[in-house]
């Protein structure tokens, strides 16, 4: 056989084999990014996070008037249910001070997304350490390594038993109201989610093939946690702290409404100001309707994007 | 006329923003009255997707079905659902391949049973669950009274497959679909299955298709039997000139890569290289080609034909054989040669 | 059966004593303290100091905590530092309310959010399951009490089609028994009394039913959607049995597992709902009284509060628990 026909014949062959070639060999997070960028829920969510975000930063500087100043004292009177709504010069009215709304709302972004931001990093720190220390111990140290899981899933337990906008509530109670409180208390009453998800993701994979493999060629145990068990258990904590960011957010709203929020009520921030917009309700509903949507809206679009995203990774979804 | 009658069958799944995916491309075989046909290939090659659409069980959403399947008369494929559901299960049945997952876990065994019972043979209360316990005895299930009761996580992997047997033959089926009813169990429960299954079908004159991957169980269960790759059948044959004289490259390979105890220790293994996935549409030439030893340029002008084939060197009618190949170059023991000289 | 029980609150006494622990320490380091709230802003230094004397805020945190614990045990949580009546007795006076509330949400949460999650699921894709899924993740998103506004500026305010505020018109005459008013009505024969009550139940529990609908009909729609991928249905379909027979033995028999689970983690959050609620709708239970008593840090209340809860949340869980293990034989046997 002549080799030109021959290298012809391999070279038809690779053509029609490439043809039906399928993306199966794509790693685990490429193949979710791709799946990711194919949602609609995910496209949604991102692009509302995009918005929220570059308001967020840049909200201060295009705000057309100052958050703070009562410039328009003279036309609000509360006693009489006299407010002013939209009108050329404010596009969303004025509050109960005579503040711009439209300004305060964007200068909030800010705050909103801190806030959120803050205990969720708080939350996601905290209940990873746990989580992690907790799973790690129960899959690879034996006996005490169980007692130590066993003393760790006790304290999770107990802030399981109360429901987290209680313990968040118990937590600004003691700690006084400040800012800093509100998102310590977010941040804390999420503290369990996070270590049960990293811990149970964690057994999960220490009982993966893989582990005993390397455990078998004698990898040592720390580094089958930190290099292998670890890496591969975040997927879902990432998830969830997308999906934290919303509930955050809401909450904070929530403590405000109940009195627990940020105390100095000047400074803009949506939950301060649907809380106090709230008392004015049967009045002038719209000024508690806009920060509530930015709350909604906002908060929907983490919703969606986390929950693309787990969509996304869920490999009983895979094809 | 056959039992079954199956003409072309086509299975396409609706790609995820990608094409469609076929996974049968055009499957012909028939099953006789009382006969056992075997449906052999790897995973992968459509006999799974072919047993679910022959039943109606595949989704509907994102699934199209193709050609005829003519049972008994009526084509399975363009049937109405409630007159499909008349059929399932009294004339039609299925075992399934994993025993546990096949069964309801939060329902008794017995439920399971007599639903069937009731469903089609209008048997109730105490006389479907003494039929129900005549049933699981017959499968050679001890104690049945008590099984009845119980769940499946409660049975042993050979006892759940013996109960979804007993529910397939309730109401002795003319054909019974047995898709690699084995695979999940341990070998030497193996043996005992497939003997209940042989029994079962010659007591009830049941016809049996029996889809596996595992050429031991086809040599020692089939009358006929068609080898299936990507979705078309590539060869049919009696089980004799089968193992006798393969002359598909694939069948042919997929025989030599069995293992066996009288050849010599230092023998290498014969497994056939790449895998499915190594595969060019069928519409361009040979799906095998990929993987073929015996492959040519000419392999690639379309679809070859499933013909005859001339029978063994030496015979001389091709007519009544029944040996069918879908290859430009059929194995034959001259071919062998030809290679082995190259 | 009896062993898990006794097993499950063992397994409680450790947690709850460790709840107790923290929750007094966390609550005695409240600023400002009861009696500034009490006295207000012009009380002087030695009225404060008398108050906290007569409280037993002076004495070392452990006696304290111990003096708590003792008198916890023959259900005294104390006085209310507020109202000064005993908080068990206030608890125990509008529990009712607040159980009733809560019943009512997670009445409709199920009723409605089971059918709607398992329709979507069936009819995956279209109109009727993009809008359960998209109104879901919008019911988890609109704040509890914003929704609760709502409801009330448009059905009642504006359209007056329901009462606003409280638990019972003025009018109705109605004969207490159990507390729970729509009960009640039924018990004594005053249907009036019992509509009344229903009426005025509506708006706060579709508000604080928002969360948990949106939850089960989510929870649902995703087990349902697995179990239709299970092998075991396509047995069910093989034999060719019933639609309807496949459909509730062997689709939701299986599906409901997990949304039963979740009913009972739902508890925890229709009890922090109940707070929210019922403060918009002031309807005089656990809610509003807890609401009131954040204003006035008042500790004893709240720390009965949260040990109340702790301790009907585990309860409810532990029923949950039992009445899974009814339900699903494999985890009967072990």
């Amino acid at each position: 056989m002549s080799t030109t026909t021959k290298s012809a014949k391999i070279d038809r062959l690779a053509e029609l084999t490439a043809r039906n070639e399928t993306a199966s060999g794509a790693s685990l997070w490429v193949e979710a990014f791709r799946r990711l960028r194919r949602s609609k829920m995910a496209l949604i969510g991102a692009a509302i996070m995009a918005v929220f975000v570059v308001l967020a930063i840049v909200g201060p500087w295009i705000a057309p008037y100052s958050p703070t100043a009562q410039t328009w004292r003279d036309e609000v009177f509360v006693n009489r249910g006299e407010f002013v709504g939209p009108r050329g010069d404010n596009w969303l009215g004025l509050d109960h001070l005579g503040r711009d709304l439209f300004s305060r709302l964007l200068v909030g972004t800010r705050q909103t997304l801190l806030v959120g931001v803050v205990s969720t990093v708080l939350a996601f720190v905290v209940g990873a350490v746990i989580g992690g220390v907790s799973g790690a111990a129960l899959a690879f140290g034996g006996r005490v390594g169980r007692q130590i899981d066993t003393v760790l899933m006790r304290l999770i337990d107990m802030m399981l038993a109360l429901p987290s906008l209680l313990l968040a509530v118990s937590i600004a109670a003691v700690l006084g109201q400040s800012l800093t409180t509100v998102m310590i208390a977010v941040g804390v009453a999420q503290i369990p989610i996070f270590a049960r998800l990293l811990r149970g993701s964690m057994l999960a994979q220490a009982g993966a093939d893989y582990v005993l493999a390397a455990r078998s060629l004698g990898v040592r145990r720390r580094r089958i946690v930190l290099a292998h068990v670890l890496p591969n258990s975040l997927g879902p904590l990432i998830v969830q702290s997308t999906l934290a960011l919303a509930t955050a957010i809401i909450e904070a709203a929530a403590l405000s409404y109940l009195g627990l929020g940020n105390p100095d009520a000047s400074q803009p921030e949506w939950g301060v100001m649907l809380a106090q917009a709230q008392r004015f309700f049967d009045q002038e509903p719209m000024m508690a309707v806009y920060p509530a949507l930015g709350i909604i809206i906002t908060s929907l679009g983490f919703t969606l994007l986390g929950e693309a995203m787990r969509e996304a990774l869920d490999p009983r979804l895979r094809s | 006329m056959s039992l079954l009658d199956v003409d072309e069958l086509t299975v396409a799944f609706a790609g995820r923003g990608g094409p469609d995916t076929r996974a049968v491309a055009g499957v012909s075989f028939a099953v006789d009255q009382g006969e056992v046909v075997g449906l052999v290939g790897e995973s992968g090659c459509g006999k799974s997707v072919t047993s679910l659409a022959l039943m109606g069980l595949l989704p509907k959403r994102g699934v199209t079905v193709g050609g005829r399947a003519v049972f008994d008369g009526t084509d399975l494929l363009s049937l109405r659902p409630s007159a499909l559901r008349d059929l399932r299960g009294s004339q039609l049945a299925m075992i399934f391949q994993d025993p546990l997952s096949s069964l309801n876990p939060v329902v008794p065994i017995g439920i399971q049973v007599t639903e069937i019972l009731t469903r089609h043979r209008g048997l109730r209360g105490a006389a479907a669950r003494k039929e129900a316990a005549a049933l699981l005895d017959r499968v050679g299930i001890p104690d049945p009274t008590r099984r009845l009761k119980e769940y499946p996580h409660q049975l042993s992997g050979g006892m759940r497959q013996r109960a979804l047997i007993a529910m397939a033959v309730a109401c002795a089926p003319r054909l019974l679909i047995a898709d690699e009813p084995t695979t999940a169990l341990d070998v030497t429960i193996q043996a005992q299955i497939l003997e209940l299954l042989k029994e079962l079908v010659d007591q009830q004159g049941t016809a049996l298709l029996m889809i596996t991957h595992d050429l031991g169980v086809v040599a020692g269960l089939c009358d006929r039997v068609n080898v299936l790759y990507a979705g078309k059948v590539v060869e049919a044959a009696a089980r004799r000139p089968l193992f006798a004289d393969p002359a598909h490259p694939y069948a042919h390979g997929l025989l030599g890569s069995i293992p066996r105890l009288d050849a010599p220790r230092g023998d290498p293994l014969n497994p056939i290289r790449g895998s499915i996935n190594d595969r060019i549409d069928w519409a361009d030439g040979c799906a095998f080609a990929p993987r073929c030893d015996f492959y040519t340029l000419d392999c690639l002008q379309g679809t070859p034909e499933l013909a005859g084939r001339a029978g063994p060197a030496g015979a001389d009618d091709e007519a009544d054989t029944g040996h069918r190949v879908r290859c430009v170059n059929p194995v034959t023991t001259t071919s062998e040669a030809t290679e082995a000289a190259v | 059966m009896l062993r898990l029980i006794v097993r499950r609150l063992l397994q409680l006494v450790p947690t709850l004593l460790g709840l107790s622990v923290l929750l007094f320490l966390w609550l005695h380091r409240l600023p400002g303290g009861p009696a500034s709230a009490l006295l207000g802003e012009r009380a002087t230094e030695a009225d404060r100091r008398q108050i906290e004397e007569a409280l037993g805020l002076n004495d070392p945190v452990w006696v304290q905590y111990g003096r708590w614990m003792e008198r916890l045990l023959q259900l005294d949580l104390g006085s209310s530092v507020r109202t000064g009546r005993p908080v068990w007795e206030e608890f125990t006076q509008r529990f009712p309310a607040t159980v009733e509330l809560a019943l009512a949400a997670m009445l409709i949460a199920v009723v409605v959010g089971i059918p709607l999650g398992y329709f979507a699921a069936r009819r995956r894709g279209t109109w009727l399951d993009v809008g359960a899924v998209s109104g879901s993740l919008i019911g988890i998103c609109i704040p509890v009490f914003f929704l609760g506004f709502i409801l009330r500026a448009v059905f009642a305010v504006n359209l007056g089609w329901l009462p606003s505020f409280g638990r019972q018109s003025t009018g109705i005459d109605a004969t207490e028994i159990t507390g729970f008013y729509v009960l009640d009505g039924l018990l004594t024969g005053e249907f009036d009394a019992s509509w009344d009550a229903i009426e005025h139940l509506a708006l706060p529990a579709l508000a604080l039913a928002s969360i948990p609908l949106a939850v089960i009909v989510r929870i649902t729609r995703a087990s349902v959607l697995e179990v239709l991928g299970e092998d075991y249905v396509r047995t069910a379909e093989s034999k060719g049995i019933a639609r309807r027979v496949v459909r509730g033995r062997h689709v939701l028999r299986n599906a409901l597992l997990p949304v039963v689970t979740t009913v009972g983690l739902l508890a925890g959050s229709l009890l922090s709902g109940a707070v929210l609620t019922e403060s918009v709708f002031a309807f005089g239970g656990i809610g509003s009284f807890i609401r009131d008593a954040i204003d006035a840090r008042d500790y004893p209340v709240l720390m009965g509060f949260i040990l109340f809860i702790a301790l009907l949340y585990v309860a409810i869980n532990l029923l949950v628990d039992l009445a899974y293990s009814l339900i699903d034989p494999r985890v009967r046997v072990n």
